[in-house]
């Protein structure tokens, strides 16, 4: 578009490096479906609210960094590394596989799918070892998003022989040098992942955004166990419902408590004694019946029998 | 004189782009894909030293061409090709094989004629290359 072209469309006139595009930022979004994404994020995931906000800006500032380069601004490509703090079963893997989504749709990496690796897969056993295996990791992972979960037992500062040194080593090398083909999201507990970052400074430097994910509250761990129940077809009845709250309050002060995991697995066990249930009572059932939990079969968890109070349980159904 | 050996040898020289689309290919149908090199250009000579492991489960040409890349760096004078295997059963072999390096200088193949028994006369290929030295020594740029 000219100078004259401009003012006959009633625009200003272009800027003064000359320019003139314009980029519409709307159609950008929706052209490159990331809002289909993101409101599936918001939809789907419970909670989580400053994760979806964390997870918002960078989008933005992606969407704004490719409609910056479309009109030829000079820029850097962004640093994309990212770093996932938080408890386990906080739906950390789950964001790193939005994520990668959204990095697809906006060009930033080419496939869009997750590798998910632990130090198992990067850290060798022998000398020459270690090399070859993180390389192998790396290169599956080109194109899409390596998640390393606990990251930081790849750094073990006790035992100075340690290979997982070296994994780090050709893992920065890549973060740095290959930055258009891969993408690392690093992931654990907050406090060691701190440190973890204290005693590898080159690895913290690299990473642009750290993501804190915090605990689920008891009503978002009931929810999440309702759109679980509703993904597999099943459902609490009110009682049920009211009971699986109190199994929350009584579940999360015990060790190995781990939020939406620690749900999941709950629930698991509640079908399980559903099922039997049924199976013992060895009546028709009807599609209701089989879709239904009951307060019964959340109530049989042990955690709603006193500890001391098992023993004696066993004893007494030992004896019958 | 230029040698022809697999896909695509009677082309120009892919350029990377090139390799890297090929190989985007070989991955999309499920292949897996290998760096091989050699100096011994024979076409008889079918087994070369492999440049680590063929790559399964890859998704992205992009880890292929970093090996081939160091692949490049320590063979910059030899023959290197790509090779993608497809493991599928009823297959289970090559599917495809290209060139993607070869040395600047190549000096082809003598034709060895041996005379035999009455007017019999056995023909054979000999590399200039291989016959000047040993593995290593052959092209030097």
């Amino acid at each position: 578009m000219n100078a004259a072209d401009r003012q006959a469309a009633g625009l200003p006139p272009a800027s003064p490096e000359g320019l003139s595009e314009t980029v519409d930022l709307a159609a950008e979004y929706r052209e490159a479906g990331i809002g289909e994404v993101l409101e599936g994020l918001d939809r789907e995931l419970v909670g989580l609210v400053p994760v979806k906000r964390r997870v918002r800006e960078i989008a933005a500032l992606l969407l704004v960094d490719r409609a910056r380069r479309r009109i030829g601004l000079a820029t850097e490509p962004p640093s994309l590394h990212m770093s996932f703090t938080g408890n386990p079963g906080t739906g950390k893997t789950t964001v790193a596989l939005r994520i990668a989504q959204i990095l697809q749709r906006l060009g930033y990496v080419r496939r869009g799918h997750v590798v998910a690796v632990t130090r198992d897969d990067l850290v060798g056993q022998y000398i020459g070892h270690t090399a070859p295996k993180t390389k192998e990791v790396l290169k599956r992972a080109m194109g899409g998003v390596l998640f390393i979960d606990e990251a930081y037992y790849l750094y073990r500062p006790e035992n100075e022989k340690d290979y997982g040194q070296e994994a780090i080593e050709i893992l920065l090398q890549v973060m740095e040098n290959q930055r258009d083909d891969l993408v690392v999201v690093l992931a654990g507990y907050a406090d060691r992942m701190e440190r973890f970052f204290e005693s590898n400074p080159g690895l913290k430097s690299r990473i642009a955004h750290h993501i804190d994910f915090p605990d689920y509250s008891d009503g978002e761990l009931g929810e999440i166990a309702g759109k679980m129940l509703a993904q597999w077809n099943y459902r609490f009845d009110a009682a049920a419902r009211r009971a699986f709250d109190e199994y929350i309050t009584l579940r999360r002060p015990l060790p190995h408590f781990a939020n939406a995991r620690s749900v999941r697995n709950a629930l698991d066990r509640m079908r399980l004694r559903q099922a039997l249930r049924l199976f013992e009572a060895g009546a028709t059932v009807d599609a209701e019946a089989l879709t239904t939990l009951t307060e019964a079969d959340v109530r049989s968890s042990r955690h709603f029998r006193p500890a001391p109070a098992l023993s004696v349980i066993n004893a007494a159904e030992a004896a019958t | 004189m230029r040698i022809t050996q697999g896909a695509f040898s009677f082309l120009p020289d892919l350029t990377d782009a090139q390799i890297s689309k090929q190989v985007e290919y070989c991955l999309a149908q499920g292949w897996a894909v290998s760096i091989e090199y050699t100096d011994d250009p024979h076409p008889r000579n079918t087994y070369w030293s492999m440049w680590g492991n063929p790559m399964f489960d890859l998704a992205d040409p992009a880890g292929v061409m970093v090996e081939l890349t160091e692949c490049r760096a320590a063979y910059p004078q030899y023959y290197i090709r790509v090779n993608a295997f497809d493991s599928t059963h009823g297959w289970e072999t090559m599917r495809m094989s290209f060139l993607v390096n070869r040395p600047t200088e190549e000096p082809g193949f003598r034709l060895v004629r041996q005379e035999s028994e009455g007017r019999v006369v056995r023909y054979t290929l000999e590399s200039y290359a291989v016959a000047r030295g040993p593995e290593g020594q052959r092209y030097t740029a």
